[in-house]
Order: C-alpha cells, then sequence, then structure tokens
C-alpha cells in the first residue's frame, strides 16, 4: 500500500470525507435537517456558512443530509447493479450456447425500453421506499455491468490460457474467478467509478421529476432541483450540490484509476 | 429643445419615427436615455394601439397530446389557443361585469329562469360561412347532451332545454339561476360552425387570429384573420410557443425569444423584474392553494382535528416564502374579496400553536401520524409548503407526515379520493359557481366531502334571490359554515404572475384569469 | 452462406422478435399504471359522465388484449395508428419528431464520438503524464454534473448574458441547414460533455489493458513510435468494449435525452413519449416505445457484429 500516487491520495481522502460526513450527519450537521432557520436564499454568513435555500432552511444542514441519502442509495445500488450483473455477464460468456442467449436477449429487451421510463412507470405502480428505490435502479442499471462483463469476457474466454485451462478441465467457477474475472477486471473497476457516478445522477433526475426519496429528505439532485431557479439570476445555492457531486465523482474515479493501476502492474506490466 | 422633442413625440404618435430614430435623436439634443425612453413610451401610448408585429408568448401548460377542440381544454396553451381563434357568448370582464361577444345582449326572465342571447350579425368564421344561431345550439349541444366529453359538462347541467329562434339563442333552466349568464362564458364554450359535430379539433373559429400552424406541445402558430368582426387583435401573427421548464421561460423572456410569458414563478419575479427590458404583471386573482380533509372520514370526521389543523397553519409565512408576496391570506374559505358580494367583516384566522394544540387535545386524536399527500403539481411550491406545515404542526404537537405523490396521475389517484392531501382551486367567475362546484352535497367535485344540508339550503335559496344585499348576506352565513365547520384549509390566494417585455403595452388588470383572462393577443400592442 | 450474414440474419430476425416483447413489455406497464387515458385527458375537470362518454369514445372499455392485438394487427399493416387524446396521425407526429431528434443525436455523435476516442488514445499516448490528467478531471467533471445544470449555466451565460446563441432549440422545416446547426448548437455541446466521459475513458481504460500484452512489446521492439503502436496493434484489439460503449452511448443520445428537451425546449421524441406516458396515450406510447426499441436494437446489432469482424478469433470459430 505504500507509493499511493498524489492524485489517489486525494481521491481517498475527498470520498473518505465524503463518506464520513454521510455516516455521522446528525452529528456534523448545524441544524435540524427540516428546519426553517432564515429568510428564503439568504448568502452566506458566519450562522449559514452556505447560506439559506429556497424556503430558508439552512443550506450546510440540507447538504449534509442530501448527502448521506445520496451516497447511501448510490453506493448500494452500484453495488447491487455490479454483483447481479457481472456475474451474470461472466456466466453468459463462460457458459455461451442458449443461457447466453436466454439471458442476453431478456438484457436486450429491458435495455430496449429507456431506463428513465422503465424507472418512471415502474415507480408510478409501486410505491416509493428508499429500498424499492434502491432495488428498482440497481436491477435496470445491472443490464449495463452485464453487457460490459459479457463482451470482456467473451473475449477473454477465446484466448489461449482459457482454452488451456478448460483442457486441463479445470470448472467453470476456477475459470470465472482465476482465468476470467482478473483479466476484466481493468474496464470494470473503470465502469464501477462512472456507474457509482451515474447512479448519483439517476436519483437526481428522478427527484427532478418527482419520484425520488420523500420530503423533507433531501439529496443533491433534489436540492439542485429546488433552487435551480436562481441560477439564472446568478443565485449559487443550485451549484453547491452540483459542485459536491462533481467532486464526489472526480475522488471516487481518481480511486477508480489508482485501483486499475495497481491490477495492470499486477500482471507485471511495465508500468 | 422642447419644441422639437415634442414634435418628435408627434412623429412617434404618428407612428413616423421608430424607437431607435427617437432615442437617438433624443440623445442628441442631451435628454437622458431614461428621460427619452419615458417620453417615448408616453408619445407612443397617445398614438393608441398600433396594428402589426408577431407576438410570441411563452406559456406553460401544453403537451403533446393536446387537441384544438374546445371541449378538451384542461390546461394553459390550449386555453390560450382557444382565446386566440375562438369567442364565447358573453365575457366576464375585469370589473366583473358581462360583457358582450357574439351575443350582442342577453334577457332573463323575472323568475331567472329563461336567458335568451340576441347574436351579432354577420359574423364570419375562419372557413367563410356565417355564424347563426343553428351554430350556437349546436355548439352548446356538444357541450351538454349525454355523449359529451367536455370539461364543461358540469356546469351545463341546469339546463333542461336549448332553442335557436332567428337571431336569438334561448336557454330554459330547470331551476332559478340569476349567474347563468357567467356559466355561459366559460373558455370551453367557445362558438364553433356546426357546434364542431363533425371536426371539432379543425380549429375554426370567429376569433381574430386563424390556425396556421399547430404542433402540439411544442407551438401553435396563428395569422390575423381578414374579416374578424371586431377591431381589438391588434397583430400580425401570435404564436404560443410552448416552454413548461420555469427556469427556461424566464430565460426566453429576457433574451428577447418571446415577448411575454405566463407562470412566473413567485421566487423569481422579484429577480426578474429587476431585468431592465420586463415588467412582472402580477394580478390577484380567485385560485387559491389548499389542503383538503374528507370531512366523512377519520380522523378528519372530528371537527375539533380539522380546527386544529387549520390553526397550525402559519399563513403568513406560507404567504411569504411560497409565494414570496405575490398572493394574499387565505380564510378556510374558497372566497376572497376578488369576488362579486364577498363580506370583508368575516374574522381572519390567524396561526396560533396554543389554540392548534388545544383543539387537537380536545379532539382525542390517538397520536398515530396523519398522512398528507402531496405533489409538486398539486400547486407550485406545494411540497414546500407542505415542509412548513408539518413544521409548524409539530410545534403544536400534531404529527403530521408528508407523503410525495408522483405528478404523473395526482389529480385522478390522489386528489378527491385520498381523505387528506393538497390541491389547487382556479376559482370561479361568482359564489354560487364556487360553492356549486364543491361544495353542494351532490357535486361531484366535493373534494372535502362537506355534507350539510342547511348549506345546500341556503345556496338555492341565494340562487332565487336577486336583491344583492340580502344575497350577500347569505353567501356570508356560508362562508361562516365553510370556514368553521368545513374540510378546506386554505392558507392562501395566489395572484396570477405573467410576465411581458416592454415593447408590448396595453396591459388592464383582470382578476377572471392569467394574461388578462387570455386576451393579451387581442388587447396588446407593439408600441 | 458465409456464416457473418448468416449471423446477421439471425441478428435481424432476433431483433423483431424482441420488438414484439418489447411492445408487450411496455403495453403491459402502461395497463399497470393506475388511470387511464380518459381520467388524464380531463384531469381535475372531470365528471363520471364525462369520464363514461370519452373512455366510450376512446375504445377503453374494450378488453386489454384485444387493443392490443389490433394495435398489433395496423402495425404489421405499417399503421401505427391515431393518439388517443387529440386524434392526430401517430406516424406523421412521430415522424417529425423522430426526425428532429436524429438530426440532434448525430451532431452530437459527429462530434463526440472521433472526439473522445482520439483523447482517449492522447490519454493512453501520455499516460500518468498531465495531459492524461487534465482530460480525465476534465471529463469526469463534465459527466459529475446534472446534465440540466450544465444547461441552466450555458442558458444564463450565453443566451441571456451574452446574447450569442438562442436558448429555445426550435427548429422547423422552414429552417435551413445552417440556421438548424445555429439554433440545436447549446443542447448539442451539453449532449457531447455528457457522452464524452464514458466513451473516452473505455477508450482508454480497454487500451491500456492491451499495452501489457507480449505482441506490444514484439512492436515496441521493433521500433514503432508509441502512437503507432497504440494505433496500429492496440487500438484494434480494444475494439469490441470500445464500439460497445459507443453504441451504449449513441442510443443514450436517441433514447435518454428527455431533460435536455425539456431545458433548451426542443421538441425532440422524449418529451412526446413522456407526455404520452403522462395521458396514459397507449398507442403512442407504443409507437414510441418500438421506435426507441428499435434504434436500441438496432446499434447493439452493430456492435455485436463490429466486435466480430475484430476479433479473428470470434471470426473463425474453432
Amino acid at each position: 500500500m505504500k507509493n499511493i500516487p498524489l492524485s489517489a491520495l486525494i481521491g481517498l481522502m475527498f470520498t473518505g470525507a465524503y463518506f464520513f460526513v454521510a455516516i455521522a450527519a446528525p452529528l456534523i450537521a448545524p441544524y435540524g435537517m427540516a428546519e426553517v432557520v432564515g429568510d428564503v436564499w439568504e448568502p452566506a454568513s458566519a450562522e449559514h456558512l452556505l447560506g439559506t435555500d429556497n424556503i430558508g432552511r439552512d443550506l450546510l444542514t440540507r447538504m449534509i443530509y442530501g448527502g448521506r441519502t445520496t451516497i447511501f442509495i448510490a453506493a448500494a445500488a452500484t453495488l447491487l447493479s455490479f454483483l447481479t450483473g457481472t456475474s451474470l455477464g461472466l456466466l453468459a460468456a463462460v457458459m455461451g450456447g442458449w443461457a447466453d442467449q436466454a439471458l442476453s436477449r431478456t438484457v436486450d429487451l429491458i435495455m430496449s425500453i429507456p431506463t428513465l421510463i422503465l424507472a418512471l412507470v415502474i415507480l408510478a405502480i409501486v410505491p416509493v421506499t428508499v429500498p424499492i428505490l434502491i432495488l428498482v435502479m440497481g436491477l435496470l442499471d445491472a443490464t449495463r455491468p452485464y453487457r460490459l462483463s459479457r463482451s470482456v469476457a467473451v473475449d477473454i474466454n477465446v484466448m489461449d490460457y482459457v482454452e488451456a485451462a478448460k483442457l486441463r478441465g479445470e470448472g467453470r467457477v476456477w475459470i470465472i474467478f482465476r482465468e476470467i474475472l482478473p483479466n476484466a477486471l481493468s474496464p470494470l473497476v473503470a465502469e464501477f467509478g462512472l456507474r457509482f457516478i451515474f447512479m448519483v445522477l439517476f436519483i437526481s433526475t428522478l427527484s427532478f421529476l418527482g419520484l425520488g426519496v420523500q420530503p423533507p429528505l433531501a439529496d443533491w439532485g433534489g436540492i439542485v432541483k429546488e433552487n435551480k431557479d436562481g441560477i439564472v439570476y446568478g443565485i449559487g445555492a443550485a451549484l453547491y450540490p452540483a459542485v459536491a457531486i462533481a467532486t464526489l465523482a472526480i475522488s471516487v474515479n481518481l480511486v477508480a484509476d489508482w485501483v486499475l493501476n495497481r491490477t495492470t502492474s499486477l500482471k507485471g506490466g511495465r508500468g | 429643445m422642447n419644441e422639437q422633442i415634442t414634435h418628435m413625440a408627434g412623429q412617434v404618435t404618428a407612428g413616423k419615427m421608430t424607437r431607435r430614430e427617437f432615442m437617438g435623436k433624443a440623445a442628441a439634443l442631451g435628454v437622458s436615455a431614461a428621460m427619452a425612453s419615458t417620453m417615448f413610451a408616453d408619445a407612443a401610448r397617445a398614438a393608441g394601439p398600433k396594428k402589426g408585429g408577431d407576438l410570441k408568448l411563452g406559456l406553460q401548460g401544453g403537451e403533446s397530446t393536446n387537441s384544438l377542440d374546445p371541449a378538451t381544454y384542461a390546461s394553459s396553451v390550449p386555453y390560450m389557443n382557444g382565446r386566440h381563434f375562438g369567442d364565447t357568448l358573453v365575457e366576464v370582464a375585469a370589473d366583473g361585469t358581462i360583457e358582450s361577444r357574439l351575443a350582442e345582449s342577453v334577457e332573463g326572465s323575472a323568475d331567472a329562469k329563461v336567458w335568451t342571447f340576441k347574436l351579432r350579425q354577420g359574423v364570419e368564421f375562419h372557413n367563410g360561412k356565417t355564424m347563426t344561431s343553428e351554430d350556437v345550439l349546436k355548439t352548446m349541444e356538444r357541450h351538454s347532451n349525454e355523449d359529451s366529453q367536455s370539461g364543461a359538462l358540469g356546469i351545463m347541467k341546469g339546463i333542461e332545454s336549448m332553442k335557436a329562434d332567428g337571431d336569438n339563442f334561448q336557454v330554459t333552466l330547470t331551476e332559478a339561476n340569476a349567474d347563468l349568464p357567467y356559466l355561459l362564458s366559460d373558455y370551453h364554450l367557445v362558438i364553433q360552425p356546426d357546434g364542431g359535430m363533425e371536426n371539432p379539433g379543425a380549429g375554426i373559429g370567429t376569433g381574430p387570429y386563424q390556425v396556421e400552424v399547430d404542433e402540439p406541445g411544442v407551438r401553435h402558430v396563428f395569422t390575423k384573420f381578414a374579416n374578424y368582426w371586431n377591431d381589438d387583435g391588434h397583430f400580425d401573427s401570435v404564436e404560443n410557443v410552448v416552454i413548461n421548464d420555469a427556469t427556461a421561460r424566464t430565460a426566453a423572456l429576457q433574451s428577447g425569444q418571446v415577448q411575454l410569458a405566463n407562470r412566473i414563478e413567485p421566487k423569481v419575479a422579484d429577480l426578474l423584474g429587476r431585468a431592465p427590458n420586463i415588467t412582472v404583471q402580477s394580478t390577484p386573482g380567485r385560485g387559491h392553494y389548499v389542503f383538503i380533509m374528507h370531512c366523512d372520514t377519520a380522523p378528519f370526521d372530528n371537527n375539533e382535528l380539522r380546527t386544529a389543523l387549520k390553526y397550525a397553519v402559519n399563513r403568513a409565512d406560507l404567504v411569504d416564502k411560497v409565494l414570496r408576496g405575490y398572493g394574499s391570506l387565505g380564510n378556510d374559505m374558497p372566497i376572497n374579496a376578488a369576488y362579486p358580494l364577498f363580506d370583508e367583516t368575516i374574522e381572519q384566522r390567524e396561526f396560533s400553536i396554543e389554540k392548534a394544540a388545544e383543539h387537537y387535545k380536545k379532539s382525542g386524536h390517538d397520536g398515530s401520524p396523519i398522512i398528507l399527500r402531496v405533489a409538486d403539481g398539486a400547486f407550485p411550491g406545494a411540497v414546500d409548503a407542505a415542509a412548513l406545515f408539518q413544521q409548524t404542526a409539530a410545534q403544536a404537537g400534531i404529527p403530521l407526515e408528508i407523503k410525495r405523490e408522483p405528478n404523473d396521475g395526482y389529480w385522478s389517484e390522489v386528489w378527491n379520493v385520498q381523505p387528506f392531501c393538497a390541491s389547487y382551486w382556479g376559482g370561479r367567475p361568482v359564489q354560487d359557481q364556487m360553492y356549486a362546484t364543491a361544495y353542494l352535497s351532490t357535486a361531484d367535485w366535493n373534494d372535502t366531502r362537506f355534507k350539510v344540508q342547511a348549506f345546500d339550503d341556503l345556496l338555492f335559496a341565494a340562487r332565487a334571490e336577486l336583491d344583492a344585499d340580502k344575497r350577500k348576506g347569505i353567501y356570508s352565513q356560508m362562508g361562516h359554515m365553510v370556514r368553521d365547520e368545513g374540510g378546506l384549509i386554505c392558507p392562501m390566494f395566489n395572484n396570477f404572475v405573467d410576465a411581458s417585455n416592454n415593447t408590448l403595452d396595453g396591459w388592464e388588470t383582470d382578476p377572471n384569469g392569467e394574461l388578462m383572462n387570455g386576451q393579451v393577443s387581442r388587447k396588446m400592442w407593439f408600441v | 452462406m458465409h456464416p457473418i450474414i448468416k449471423l446477421v440474419f439471425q441478428r435481424l430476425a432476433l431483433g423483431i422478435l424482441l420488438l414484439f416483447g418489447a411492445s408487450a413489455l411496455i403495453f403491459g406497464l402502461t395497463e399497470a399504471l393506475p388511470g387511464d387515458a380518459a381520467q388524464a385527458v380531463l384531469g381535475q375537470s372531470a365528471t363520471p359522465e364525462s369520464l363514461a362518454n370519452l373512455r366510450e369514445e376512446m375504445g377503453l372499455n374494450r378488453p386489454a388484449l384485444t387493443r392490443y392485438f389490433e394495435w398489433l394487427g395496423g402495425i404489421v399493416q405499417g399503421d401505427l395508428g391515431q393518439s388517443l387524446t387529440n386524434k392526430l396521425d401517430i406516424s406523421e407526429s412521430i415522424g417529425k419528431r423522430l426526425g428532429n431528434t436524429l438530426f440532434l443525436a448525430c451532431v452530437a455523435a459527429i462530434v463526440s464520438v472521433p472526439l473522445a476516442i482520439f483523447l482517449g488514445l492522447l490519454a493512453v499516448r501520455f499516460r500518468n503524464r498531465w495531459p492524461d490528467k487534465l482530460i480525465s478531471a476534465i471529463t469526469l467533471t463534465t459527466v459529475s454534473i446534472p446534465e440540466f445544470l450544465i444547461g441552466y449555466v450555458l442558458v444564463y451565460f450565453i443566451s441571456v448574458k451574452l446574447g450569442w446563441f438562442s436558448s429555445l432549440a426550435m427548429i422547423n422545416d422552414t429552417m435551413t441547414l445552417g440556421q438548424k446547426l445555429y439554433a440545436i448548437a447549446l443542447p448539442a455541446f451539453v449532449l457531447t460533455l455528457v457522452v464524452l466521459a464514458q466513451m473516452m475513458r473505455m477508450t482508454r481504460a480497454a487500451i491500456l489493458n492491451l499495452m501489457q500484452s507480449a505482441y506490444i512489446e514484439t512492436a515496441e521492439l521493433k521500433g514503432l513510435s508509441t502512437f503507432q503502436v497504440i494505433a496500429r496493434h492496440a487500438f484494434p484489439n480494444a475494439i469490441s468494449p470500445i464500439v460497445n460503449v459507443v453504441m451504449l452511448n449513441l442510443a443514450y443520445l436517441v433514447v435518454g435525452v428527455v431533460v435536455v428537451e425539456v431545458v433548451f425546449v426542443y421538441p425532440g421524441m422524449g418529451q412526446y413519449l413522456v407526455d404520452a406516458v403522462t395521458k396514459r396515450d397507449v398507442p403512442v406510447v407504443l409507437a414510441c416505445g418500438v421506435v426507441f426499441a428499435a434504434v436500441y436494437i438496432g446499434l447493439n446489432m452493430v456492435a455485436d457484429i463490429v466486435s466480430i469482424l475484430a476479433n479473428p478469433r470470434l471470426r473463425h470459430p474453432k
């Protein structure tokens, strides 16, 4: 773990800080989450470090609680999406034949309908709660890791070393975990960072369309939405959550990049 | 110098000098720009309405599913389309009186049961046909017969029979109603050739502009109709541009791509008004933002609980935070000073945590969460309003829980179905119609399930009462009943907030609807 | 028959099957939605009578299966039917909207795809040096900001403050190509920013993954320049994942741009579909859904075929 490059250190620091704030939100936040403490869109001051929001709640407090919601939902949904998608994708690539066809066509079918529309319709049918949000987002998004892992694995599956392993009589699980997964890891890790961001944006878009978390709970996308009307008049309240989303995205991806580099150099490459 | 300026102003009034020329010459004479601008505006106004120009409106409330069929109008863009190309028999003027349009005059029988509309002669439809009383009859039939899908069906209920008689159109009612002309001023009741029986969505009417381009959800373009019967309608063409996003709408207005916009969000109205070329037009209206409880469903069947919730709303704070002052306090009844015969003396209910707590205690409620359903689409800022309501209710110890519902399907699945939710009422031209629509025991839209026989009796008594003072007394009594026993929590009445570019002139305040009751294209002009 | 052609035909047949599957799924979901077109159209002004009348006229009283198969019967003959809500011919309305959507998507794609691949290659060439880091940071930032926010900020600075471009991307038939391009400049720019990152990062990752291979080392030992090695030896072998991601993003440009359409008031398919879902206008939802599905399935087929063509081992299965 020595020789961590500076960029990765920064990434780790920020990611860690965001996750820490998310977990410790109630201890850190200066005011209550839904508490109205001032006038509408007050500028930053000593009492309100980031000013107040569109109905006079402390923006910093909203940001802290919003980060908690956003990070938790996005992380859970990304994990669910990756676990389901990658395992099915690798399985499909290794098994081939009808199993691959059946899985791939089902995924095609789900993907052929725009995710946002599907989510919209499904969330209009079932009640919107946090677990259901995670489930819907995670499963709908699992199609992407599935396709990626399958396409990478299909390529690897015909490599000589995999064929050699098959000839040696290794089982499917062994081949998946010992031969394919390590070699497919780099694009998958790179994708993981991005998917996490897309999840953050996805939950934001759902909030934008009024299907996100329940008020007075906030998420960053929801805060952007609540305050977006101020943008065209130079009121920056909507920019803070956007900056938060962007910095979180960059730091998570800096970490992902570092992991990517480590995995590539593991194979004895030239660094 | 004065002489020169006066001469120039004369040129402007005669339409011989443009604004640019005027400003240039005025500057040369050493007049400050602000001063010159005012002088130009005065001179231009003296000239009266000027013809010509292409008006563009940036409007919220249009969908790709819209039709030009007046029976289907339910949002702003179709409503404005109808105003551009069509006419109704009569109209409610800004001062609340009845103004003639396609009917030259209206006469009611002494018992207010038979109403005769004398029709204007020589009015031409856009397809070249001349309007007859048959067309009027067919139109009214299409909106009221048993196959009707019209949004106006509800108000056509009390009609016993209708007939076309030469130049006259006559309506006979089952029961007396002194307000019938108000009912027939409804914007759905656009007179169409043959009543639009054949092709209701053809967009043929008698209005100042005829349909040129119809792209639902995108834009609707209208051009001036050469044989229009009246002398208003000053533009060469009018275009409704559908801009549902509030930020995009104000941006389009600021960058001059549209000259008028509706539904300016209160929270940005002040900021928008600071732009040099924009005027924000705020018009007190009859629309109200409300929370409604079903009086017949537990726990809201308990008047103590209803009263507790009414006291737990901080009205002033809501008007301040949600409407940013572009509105007025509500008093838990659907009527305000914008209505004729309003009783100003009814006491305003004030926010009181003590009284709320006291009534809540008396109600004996078990303390389980009271669920308030809300969606952004219920009214602008509904979710914020609910969040503020929850805060103040919590102070009084009332456990309010907010459940946000999707906008999609809100009016069919939540409103008028769930016992406690946020809602919006656009108001009606007269008190009778408002109460009959939503507070009569048998009304379809009785969304508070307010079923009080004494109230119904008063409503019918008021209808037949032709003495204004006595009528006012009855309405005051009814207002008290709704305020003290009803299921309506009405914290605020919203203003119509529109905005116009300063190249337009002729704005008049009209409480009957947004954008001067939809008549901007007829009554405004380019300076 | 050549195995590739056979594969194309197999894929086409499968694609058509998938389309039917998608239409059935969409129909099922819209039927499961609470409320129907009549209620949605009348909204708050519905009365029981007008509701019943409208349902009768829209034919909503007939069983769902009957309606689905009627629609299917129509579409087999190339007839998309009539909108329930405004009685307009769907083929005509959708034709215009689809044209607009494809126009915007094409412009964004023509800019973003070559740019993304070029930046990806550049990042590999200067791996871990400042150009790589700069490219990564910028693309990551653009992809991490909600697209509506990028849109609003651009509108504020470029349309309202500077007046360079129009904030309304309204286009119609009377405009010349130049005028149209000018009108859609801002939304096309936003879309480019949004799709750039994923394609660029995948290009970079896929090629880096190959750079450790023995044959790359051989190529380097042959004395080829780094860029030649990347372009000639690494890139062709990395095509499969890159094409996959490119196709996903192209599909996104067609089917996923509702938010950009809202911000720039662009008359595309997304808004049309959302309106139709809101109003439960089932024939329009089905028509849009099938068009989207066709676009997606088509692009995927291309991706699969290119992947197979690019990999000799897959091209000649043992």
